[in-house]
């Protein structure tokens, strides 16, 4: 490649990112998630709580695409707006798990007497099912959704930790690092210029892999009722609720559980493509 | 060799020590008295304070800890707030179809994945190869409690093939329960296939492009005998891995899955035991989930040295 290209930086990212085809399409199909969550109440046909129980468990039409539930509320409006709560639990859970394991792994990457500490700690956390760590916690803090993201961030942290860990060890050795110190550079600038700067690659593409386990597991959790309050719709609550009625009316079951593995697939393919991109050598590995 | 895994087994004591005191506390910010929970809302003051101190919950927190992990290490795991029964025995009751469930799904995740694997990296590049990565990564995108439901609906509801949920009727045959966990297990088995997947492809992949594997074709050996002895068999140390890995991972959906089912198991224990706030129950599962996978970790890294020579500590 020519040394100087007019493109700018954002556009080269973007044109390598889509050189696979299929991670373009998953970014559009999240686009589309995102910017009806988003819109939600300017789009959407009907209210997301407005009863009619005249029109209860009608089946996907015409004037309900996707049908109506056991109130007669429309079940795409209702998905549109579990998008809300379930896509920001799980940009939430994202952002706390990225600052609180950034912090920690480049604690334990970079103060070898903290890293026994910190490792075992997150060795203990990792022996435990996702799952499972997280109805604990929910059972402890209390079912709502700010606990769901403070749990959910819990158990997820400990894997960006490892990420940035690893990272961290392998930046620290590098010439520039000890250039860096050789210079005077102080120790908090070193971390946060030169180490968090190059291991930000593996923190971004764990970050979309976070936000699918996420959307997951909050489905799971409201699902199995250590979650989001019921009157919340997201996609785990409204599954949920239309289990009971799935076999008379199973567009109730289907189309949140659909909402759900669109989201779920295209963050992967997403963060997939970005590993790829950005380091070719991950990508024999898994 | 020994040394080795003696190290790996203190290891994993402290990994232990470490579950068992992180749930001992975390389970101390939950808001409530356990002994007023205990007793329910008709209990006198003087009720609560004489069980807190049958309990030893009017001693500070540090002895109870010390207290409690001393019955830990004798395997007494406390007493179940709601089900009137020590917590290791309510747990043992419910281990068999958790067991049967695991098994089950994992040979399923291995029969899908393993041989997906294996076609991807052989015809790497070709269509069957990008449809096995798109079907993994779809696989693992799935909620797996959604699935259940979904597959109830058709195939137990619909077809009418599986029975719809639960165990069998009381004193139902070893066949009749097995043929409960069917459906359960299919469901579990798909949605963690695409790890098994992803790493049978990865590693077959690395042995087909070995030295040994040409020699092999260019003896005259049959392409099947060159991909299922010389490449599968030196491709088993990563794989025997992942299968281990994924049935750790396992013990976690199976809580999911067996809700949906009905299947009276440990992870059914936990989700009712986390709705009625039997904290003993709790604790007392997640030490032993967690006791499982660090065992289970712990025979993948015993198992390597059987299955291949070359490993040494």
């Amino acid at each position: 490649m020519s040394a100087m290209t007019a493109r700018s930086p954002v556009r080269l990212f973007l044109q390598r990112l889509f050189r696979r085809k299929l991670v373009l399409v998953a970014v559009i199909i999240l686009l589309v998630i995102v910017l009806l969550a988003i819109l939600a109440p300017w789009i959407s046909p009907y209210s997301p709580t407005g009863m009619r129980v005249s029109q209860r468990l009608r089946p996907p039409s015409l004037t309900n695409w996707f049908g109506t539930d056991e109130f007669g509320r429309d079940v795409l409006t209702r998905i549109i707006y579990g998008g809300r709560a379930s896509l920001g639990i799980g940009v939430a859970v994202v952002m706390c798990t990225m600052l609180a394991g950034t912090v920690l792994g480049l604690i334990a990457g970079y103060f070898r007497a903290l890293d026994a500490v910190i490792m075992r700690l997150v060795d203990a956390m990792m022996s435990l099912p996702d799952i499972l760590l997280a109805i604990f916690l929910v059972a402890v803090l209390g079912a709502s959704a700010g606990n769901v993201v403070l749990a959910l961030s819990i158990v997820y942290t400990p894997r960006v930790t490892r990420v940035v860990r690893s990272s961290t060890l392998v930046v620290r050795e590098l010439p520039f690092v000890e250039a860096a110190r050789a210079l005077g550079v102080s120790t908090w600038r070193i971390m946060t210029m030169h180490i968090l700067l190059n291991v930000a690659s593996p923190i971004l593409v764990q970050a979309t892999f976070i936000f699918a386990y996420a959307v997951l597991a909050e489905a799971g959790l409201s699902f199995l009722g250590a979650g989001v309050p019921p009157d919340i719709p997201t996609w785990g609550t409204m599954i949920a609720a239309g289990q009971q009625y799935a076999d008379r009316a199973v567009w109730l079951v289907l189309f949140p559980g659909l909402a759900i593995v669109f989201a779920a697939l295209s963050l992967q393919l997403l963060g997939d493509g970005l590993r790829d991109m950005l380091d070719p050598k991950l990508r024999k590995a898994l | 060799m020994f040394a080795a895994l003696a190290r790996r087994l203190a290891g994993m004591l402290i990994v232990m020590f470490i579950v068992a005191t992180m749930v001992f506390f975390l389970t101390r910010l939950a808001p409530g008295d356990p002994a007023a929970l205990m007793l329910g809302e008709q209990a006198s003051l003087a009720d609560v304070a004489e069980l807190r101190k049958t309990y030893g919950l009017d001693q500070p927190v540090i002895v109870q800890y010390a207290l409690w992990l001393k019955e830990l290490l004798r395997g007494n795991l406390g007493q179940s707030i709601f089900l009137q029964r020590p917590v290791i025995v309510a747990i043992a009751e419910r281990a068999e179809p958790t067991f049967f469930l695991a098994l089950l799904s994992i040979l399923v995740a291995t029969a899908i994945g393993v041989p997906a694997g294996i076609a991807s990296a052989v015809w790497r590049g070709r269509a069957s190869d990008q449809a096995v990565s798109g079907g993994a990564m779809l696989a693992a995108s799935i909620p797996s409690f959604w699935l259940g439901l979904i597959f109830i609906q058709f195939f137990a509801v619909r077809l009418g093939w599986f029975p719809v949920a639960g165990y069998g009727p009381p004193g139902a045959s070893f066949a009749e329960r097995l043929y409960h966990l069917m459906l359960p297990a299919s469901v579990l088995g798909i949605v963690n296939s695409a790890l098994i997947t992803r790493f049978t492809r990865a590693s077959m992949l690395d042995v087909l492009n070995e030295d040994y594997v040409r020699t092999a074709r260019a003896k005259g050996l049959s392409e099947a005998r060159v991909i299922l002895r010389h490449g599968l068999g030196n491709a088993l140390v990563p794989i025997i891995t992942v299968v281990g890995l994924t049935a750790a991972l396992l013990v976690g959906g199976a809580i999911v899955t067996e809700t949906v089912f009905g299947l009276p198991g440990i992870g059914n224990l936990v989700v009712s035991a986390v709705l009625r706030r039997d904290y003993p129950v709790i604790q007392g599962a997640l030490i032993v989930i967690a006791g499982i996978y660090v065992l289970i970790n712990f025979s993948i890294d015993v198992m390597y040295t059987l299955v291949d020579p070359r490993v040494k500590y």
